[in-house]
């Protein structure tokens, strides 16, 4: 179980309060699918995945990114129950989606370097250590209904 | 996982960017490291680890500038990296699960200092050679 400390909890809000949902999300889903080609196997119906060009022009990326991320947001609002949060969500990632849940920690990590590329500076060694912390709670939260 | 051309080109661009503040940038990712994993300081407790420390600064240019004999010698990384790879097994035996958290946290300095270079193909560039570099690290531990 994850424990973010008030001053964590803050640094993550700081963050997310200035985050465009959905460009972000597009982003980090982009980035996934080029840094890490063999995530594509769950994708496969989504088209055009040959190059970054067309990954990141990919109309369904984008906009499973931005759900994603949305559903991000919920881990945000509710960091002290990240497993009661996305309880169904683990059931539906192993049950129907078939995930390795090694795929959320590299998710996660891209999430974190695309923070890192907005906010900069922003982005300092201590704030992204809270959001190390959020993204692998997640990451657990998500495979806690695994079987 | 090779290196292709464009890797390459990839990799040295980023690396004539990050070279113009190497230190820095060093530094900062092992802060980073040290913050996120508090487990890699045990590997310094010999260090003072605090934000300015001359042997955090010294350590982080050390470490940036074997990446950047790496850059230059690109084609070459086995050998270019033979020295550094013994170190690694027989003298610091570093756990092998921390070549990933640096490559990480060096990845995010990256993205902070230079966000119109980092572009998706630049952090896949730049993900793959800090994989090698780190397969080449241990390749000798066992």
């Amino acid at each position: 179980m994850v424990h973010l400390s008030g001053e964590e909890k803050g640094y993550i809000n700081a963050i997310w309060s200035k985050v465009s949902i959905d460009q972000t999300g597009a982003e980090a889903l982009g980035r996934l699918l080029i840094v890490y080609p063999w995530t594509s196997r769950f994708f496969d119906h989504f088209g055009d995945l040959s190059s970054a060009k067309s990954v990141m022009g990919n109309a369904k990326v984008q906009g499973h990114g931005a759900k994603v991320l949305t559903s991000f947001g919920d881990a945000v609002k509710n960091m002290d129950n990240l497993k009661g949060t996305f309880a169904k969500l683990s059931e539906l990632h192993c049950d129907k989606l078939h995930v390795d849940p090694e795929n959320f920690k590299l998710l996660g990590n891209i999430l974190v370097i695309c923070l890192a590329e907005h906010f900069g500076k922003e982005f300092t060694p201590e704030v992204q250590a809270a959001w190390q912390k959020l993204v692998a709670g997640v990451a657990t939260a998500l495979a806690h209904k695994y079987h | 996982m090779s290196l292709t051309k464009t890797d390459k080109a990839l990799i040295a661009a980023i690396w004539a960017k990050v070279s113009t503040q190497a230190d820095c940038i060093g530094t900062e990712a092992l802060e980073r490291l040290f913050i996120s994993y508090p487990q890699t300081k045990t590997y310094f407790p010999h260090f003072d680890l605090h934000h300015g420390s001359a042997q955090l600064r010294g350590h982080g240019s050390k470490v940036i500038g074997a990446i950047g004999d790496a850059v230059k010698d690109i084609d070459n990384l086995e050998s270019a990296l033979s020295k550094l790879s013994e170190l690694h097994a027989y003298i610091l035996r570093v756990d092998p699960v921390n070549f990933k958290l640096l490559s990480h946290t060096i990845l995010v300095t990256i993205a902070a200092h230079f966000p119109a270079e980092f572009t998706a193909e630049a952090h896949a560039a730049w993900d793959k050679f800090l994989s090698k570099v780190s397969a080449i690290l241990t390749e000798k531990y066992r």
